[in-house]
């Protein structure tokens, strides 16, 4: 039960309907910062960020900056960004290599693995009160690196990242490996899209789970075509590669929820990248590659897109990239994109991808542009007196999920609301401060 | 093309005043263009190579300024590094009447000042002008929808039968997070 006692009645899950005013209300937001943000699994970057030891990236977990630092012994760190003192911001900087964090308040100083460092005066005016050893920097109760990506979580009962993650896992998996299929491997290009949304994180966050009705919102780009293909002459803003496939909506225990599609058993690989012959013969090369060496069966999977619980994003083949709705307020929210190519890609087509990336996502981007407007829309549409008398239709494809899907999860072959339903009931037991094992899903 | 660009030797020639008149008059008439909603007469001022570059930029410890402080055309992610091809996508995007971040029109007012024609030169028989200047924008949408982007510019101009047309653009927004949710407009 949560502190107002009335959480449970804004999600009915079996009817298919959620109250609008968790998109807008002030003490909904507070109580979500407070119970999901400091116990859920957080994206806070990837390795190739800091290569080097003493490099640093700039993250947030909620409404809070925290550092991404790799220490002298290339031990990944997560610390809130506030000195142990007085809280001053220890540093300003995006991103960057120190040996030291020094707060420019009182000077106080820590090493990048966290510990008190340097203390102004310290024989005259700590000797004896103040023991260093207590006030190293607040770290994380636990970081996982996964292929790369970096996670952390305030919670240290929370289950390791892989039981967190579940069966989501593959859709994740098939994001961050190799196009040809080798495990890992990824990079994020430099330059992380930032940018304000005035509209509640949750609906970006649905709007990747799984909404796939929402395609008519982009007719705009696919009648004049900005894909991979499109100075070739295709339509679209992707390649139509999953036009044959048997699309698959499937949603998880822990709350996520992702799109990805089955490819034909009997199928060529469609043509893609044709604006450029060279990625075109890199692609051909990489899906006969992941054929190779996934087999024919599992080659099949192809991935689109998806959110893990609560607010991580991917878009998982064109365009590539994670995607963090950071919660600003009840309707704002603090985007960042993280865009991937394989590391070991030659550079003419991690140029392409790059262009590609450019002109389809983030606020300048073609097709996220109108996203923005519609999400941003809704979310001022949560307000109204009368408007919150009436909740949120979520009853797409109500009952037709299956759990003996291709993959597992509980699997939608048709577009469905499913993905969400899901999502909002592991929210509410977050809200209802449950245990691991409700939001792990194991009591569903 | 740097930030922070050398006073122009060709600010004490006598023809300067000139010079610039005639750059200030196409970048007016450029803007014109953009607030009445001319978009394809807008992109005939592009020239078919042109570069139009946003990089986005970050908080860099002090030092890092020269190097690291925003990303790099060609190189790293920006909010736009596009040619003429996907600038021309852009504007079919809008006159499509369904791209919903343009839908209805945004209502746009640009002001452009400090204009400085920093160098000159002759390239195999083309006059090429490197050209800065300040633009504030100001974009108005529905009811109170609003956005100030004050953005600097730096320029290459290349003159063509006698007309300027705009080779080069790189556009310098003062923001690391883009306070804006979207970038519809073109500056």
């Amino acid at each position: 039960m949560s502190a107002n006692g009335t959480t449970a009645s804004l999600i009915d899950y079996e009817r298919g309907t959620i109250a609008r005013e968790i998109f807008s209300s002030e003490k909904i937001f507070q109580e979500e910062l407070e119970t999901i943000f400091t116990r859920a699994w957080l994206y806070v970057g990837h390795e190739s960020q800091i290569p080097q030891p003493g490099d640093f990236f700039m993250s947030r977990m909620g409404q809070e900056q925290v550092i991404v630092a790799r220490d002298k012994r290339s031990k990944v760190h997560v610390f809130l960004n506030s000195c142990r003192h007085r809280g001053m911001r220890l540093c300003s900087a995006d991103h960057g290599n120190t040996s030291l964090f020094t707060c420019p308040y009182h000077s106080w100083s820590f090493t990048t693995d966290g510990k008190l460092f340097g203390v102004p005066q310290f024989k005259n005016l700590y000797e004896g009160c103040l023991d260093r050893a207590e006030w190293s920097l607040v770290e994380v109760a636990q970081m996982e690196i996964y292929k790369g990506t970096i996670w952390a979580t305030w919670d240290p009962n929370a289950p390791p990242l892989e039981t967190y993650l579940g069966d989501a896992k593959l859709h994740l998996d098939m994001t961050l490996d190799c196009r040809d299929g080798r495990e890992g491997g990824s990079e994020v290009l430099l330059g992380v899209q930032k940018w304000i949304i005035p509209c509640n994180w949750k609906i970006a966050a649905e709007n990747f789970l799984g909404d796939s009705y929402h395609n008519p919102s982009h007719r705009s780009v696919d009648l004049i075509g900005i894909g991979p293909s499109a100075e070739y002459g295709v339509k679209g803003r992707r390649d139509n590669e999953l036009d044959a496939a048997q699309h698959l909506w499937i949603s998880f225990p822990q709350g996520h929820g992702v799109h990805s599609a089955q490819m034909p058993a009997e199928t060529s690989d469609p043509e893609t990248y044709q604006n450029n012959t060279v990625v075109a013969e890199y692609f051909r090369e990489a899906n006969r590659l992941r054929k190779e060496r996934l087999g024919t069966e599992a080659n099949r999977l192809l991935p689109f897109v998806g959110t893990l619980y609560p607010n991580t994003s991917f878009h998982g083949r064109q365009p590539r990239n994670i995607c963090v709705w950071h919660p600003q307020g009840p309707e704002q929210t603090e985007a960042w994109r993280f865009f991937l190519v394989d590391a070991d890609a030659p550079q003419e087509v991690k140029d392409f991808l790059r262009s590609y990336y450019m002109r389809y996502s983030g606020p300048a981007g073609m097709t996220e542009q109108d996203d923005m407007e519609n999400w941003n829309s809704a979310t001022a549409a949560s307000r109204g007196v009368i408007a919150r008398r009436y909740p949120y239709n979520y009853q797409q494809s109500l009952g037709r999920s299956t759990r003996n899907g291709p993959t597992p999860g509980n699997t939608a072959l048709q577009m469905s609301e499913e993905n969400a339903r899901q999502y909002y009931r592991r929210w509410s037991d977050y809200l209802s401060g449950a245990t691991w094992d409700t939001l792990l899903g194991m009591k569903d | 093309m740097s930030d922070v660009q050398t006073a122009p030797k060709l600010r004490h020639s006598p023809d300067y005043l000139a010079l610039r008149g005639e750059v200030e008059e196409f970048l007016y008439d450029e803007a014109e263009l953009l607030d009445t909603r001319d978009f394809n007469g807008w992109l005939d001022l592009l020239e078919d190579d042109i570069r139009y570059f946003m990089p986005i930029t970050f908080n860099v410890k002090f030092g890092e300024h020269g190097a690291g402080e925003r990303t790099r055309v060609e190189e790293d992610m920006s909010w736009f590094n596009e040619g003429k091809w996907s600038l021309t996508k852009r504007v079919e995007q809008i006159l499509t009447g369904v791209h919903w971040a343009e839908e209805p029109l945004s209502r746009c007012t640009r002001m452009v000042t400090n204009v400085q024609v920093t160098h000159a030169e002759d390239k195999n028989g083309v006059e090429e002008l490197s050209v800065r200047s300040r633009l504030l924008l100001y974009q108005n949408r529905c009811e109170y929808e609003q956005t100030y982007f004050p953005v600097r510019r730096y320029d290459t101009l290349r003159r063509a039968n006698g007309a300027l047309r705009i080779a080069e653009r790189k556009i310098i927004l003062e923001q690391t997070v883009l306070l804006a949710k979207n970038l519809t407009v073109f500056f």
